[in-house]
């Protein structure tokens, strides 16, 4: 009796964190079909007052600022996470066949950004685009545009992760693969491409996913590097604290991809794993027969 | 071709972009337009205000990292003692609002404690005027009748329970990792040489998941302390933390000025991380050490 008391107890504990942790976004999602018209303007400040049912806010919400934003952050988040595969995998070839002294002066400066609060990042960063653009309007050149000055934040925090997703699986992998393939008569490109990157693939990938993630989630550094055009987190922050509000139904348009597709992956896994319970089963029962 | 030619866009890079970078802050710090001076450095240095700022910051992730323990940890236990089936689809559940982007869930909770919470606490006050006897409401409890609850945002209270939602995913997911992978037959032997339950968590699980707590709170102290968007649209501006400060020396009218007060507020910042991270590696390798000697 108290034992079946207790159990249910930890379902309730483990509902009510889930209903914590999933309050804020049911509650958007709930007031993307509110109506939010005052007058001929939307207004999207009073998020508590219910005042009728609507799909109005997903006809406008990709409309200026928001689509805008959206667009940037998807752009940027696949060019700099391309960018940053392609040099960190290519970092962690190199570094991996150097010497041990320099490798690890190498890899400790790289966890500086992993390190480092992301705040401390965005101001270094900052700093050094203000620097720059000053140097470049007293040579009476152009400043660094938003999106370069981006890229480039959004390059350099990516790059240590994939380094250090590449680097393990380089560890697993032969050291004399990349030789054994010169030997056979590669180039050092075909040698890379042809042997070493197939065996670090799966490395490559998982780097690859963090880098995306990773700048598709960035706020901090994105906050204190850009000025005028911004990702969606940065307009969601300036909007939120000015008086105009956010269209909730940007949880919406966000949270339902994301749940389905961590869901598929996750289901998939599932499946994965019965199928091989199930042969495993097999394997077993045929065993089993083999013995009698 | 030797392959560490591989590497050296990226060491150009990361002297570009990483180290360079730092530097900055120094720079900046004791050089006021173009001039090298200690005065504005100086001047932050021995502003009470900023260090009672910080002082505060720091209680405040205090707060945060042990609500976020003391609410992690169960949770991560649960999901631990469960199916690997089940416990794999409900940590999904509990990672996902990681995923999703934060500013969004932190403006959630300013429309939430600001018109929503206090909706329902007068509602509820209205229906209990309704349900209790009046002659008890009007003697024990008259501030009922006509209660009017204020927007919660701008206290103390809101910015920590949202740090704490914020941050509670990130003392999770380490701890979940430990201890799913914690060894099961170290409990049945527990369990065999006679230990209650009670007994086997405080003197091997516990133990044992020391890695996952330590990691937990890595990744809860130090964004806590530096945390400012959460303070800026829970708090109101009333409440401001560490991070704020800094943010509202480089944000504000950037003039360089301002940089010199920045930088040497992240010097301090970066002071406090290094000696947290010293400290917690000194846990963490205590707890390797003593796993080597036996």
């Amino acid at each position: 009796m108290v034992k079946r008391f207790l159990k249910s107890l930890k379902y309730v504990f483990l509902g009510l964190m889930l209903l914590f942790l999933y309050l804020p976004i049911l509650y958007l999602i709930v007031f993307s079909f509110n109506d939010f018209s005052t007058g001929r303007r939307i207004s999207y400040a009073n998020l508590g007052v219910w005042k009728g049912f609507t799909f109005q806010n997903y006809m406008t919400l990709f409309s200026g600022e928001a689509g805008q934003a959206l667009l940037l952050t998807l752009e940027i988040a696949a060019v700099s996470s391309v960018v940053a595969t392609v040099i960190g995998t290519a970092a962690a070839i190199g570094i991996y066949a150097m010497k041990k002294r320099t490798r690890n002066l190498i890899l400790n400066v790289s966890q500086l950004p992993m390190v480092n609060p992301d705040l401390v990042t965005g101001i270094t960063f900052m700093m050094l685009f203000a620097f720059v653009n000053a140097l470049l309007v007293q040579m009476g050149l152009n400043q660094v545009g938003d999106i370069p000055k981006l890229l480039i934040a959004h390059i350099s925090f990516s790059i240590p992760y994939v380094i250090f997703s590449v680097m393990p699986r380089l560890r697993q992998s032969s050291d004399l693969l990349y030789e054994a393939a010169m030997d056979l008569g590669c180039s050092p490109m075909q040698a890379l491409f042809k042997a070493v990157i197939p065996d670090i693939m799966p490395g490559i990938t998982s780097g690859f996913i963090m880098a995306l993630t990773m700048s598709l989630d960035d706020f901090v550094v994105s906050y204190f590097v850009s000025d005028l055009k911004s990702v969606l987190s940065v307009y969601i922050y300036s909007s939120a604290r000015g008086a105009k509000g956010v269209n909730p139904a940007l949880a919406t348009v966000i949270f339902i991809p994301l749940v389905t597709l961590l869901l598929v992956v996750n289901f998939r896994r599932l499946a994965k794993e019965r199928e091989y319970e199930i042969q495993n089963k097999k394997v077993k029962l045929k065993d089993k027969g083999g013995n009698l | 071709m030797k392959r560490r030619v591989f590497a050296y866009p990226y060491i150009v890079w990361m002297v570009l972009f990483i180290v360079v970078p730092m530097l900055f802050i120094f720079f900046y710090a004791v050089n006021v337009r173009g001039e090298w001076t200690l005065t504005k450095a100086w001047a932050t240095l021995t502003d009470a205000g900023k260090w009672n700022v910080l002082w505060i910051s720091i209680v405040m992730a205090f707060k945060t990292t042990a609500l976020c323990l003391l609410l992690g940890y169960p949770i991560a236990y649960i999901l631990s003692k469960m199916k690997p089936s089940v416990a794999g689809f409900i940590s999904v559940l509990f990672f996902v609002p990681m995923w999703m982007n934060f500013v969004l869930r932190t403006y959630a909770w300013q429309a939430i404690l600001e018109y929503f919470l206090p909706n329902v606490m007068e509602s509820g006050a209205r229906v209990l005027v309704r349900i209790l006897p009046q002659e008890f409401v009007t003697r024990f409890w008259p501030e009922l009748i006509g209660y009017r609850c204020a927007s919660l945002t701008g206290t103390e209270g809101a910015v920590l329970m949202v740090l704490v939602y914020n941050f509670l995913p990130f003392m999770v997911m380490p701890l979940y990792n430990t201890l799913a992978k914690l060894d099961k037959s170290l409990l049945e032997a527990a369990r065999d040489l006679g230990a209650n339950s009670f007994t086997t968590f405080f003197r091997v699980i516990l133990p044992l998941s020391v890695p996952g707590i330590v990691s937990g709170i890595t990744m809860v102290f130090i964004p806590a302390i530096t945390a400012f968007t959460v303070p800026a649209l829970i708090g109101n501006g009333k409440y401001n933390l560490y991070g704020n400060e800094i943010e509202l020396a480089f944000k504000t009218l950037s003039g360089q000025g301002d940089f010199a007060v920045g930088s040497t507020l992240s010097l301090i910042l970066l002071l406090c991380v290094l000696v947290s991270t010293v400290i917690m590696n000194y846990f963490d390798k205590d707890q390797k050490e003593g796993g080597q000697m036996w």
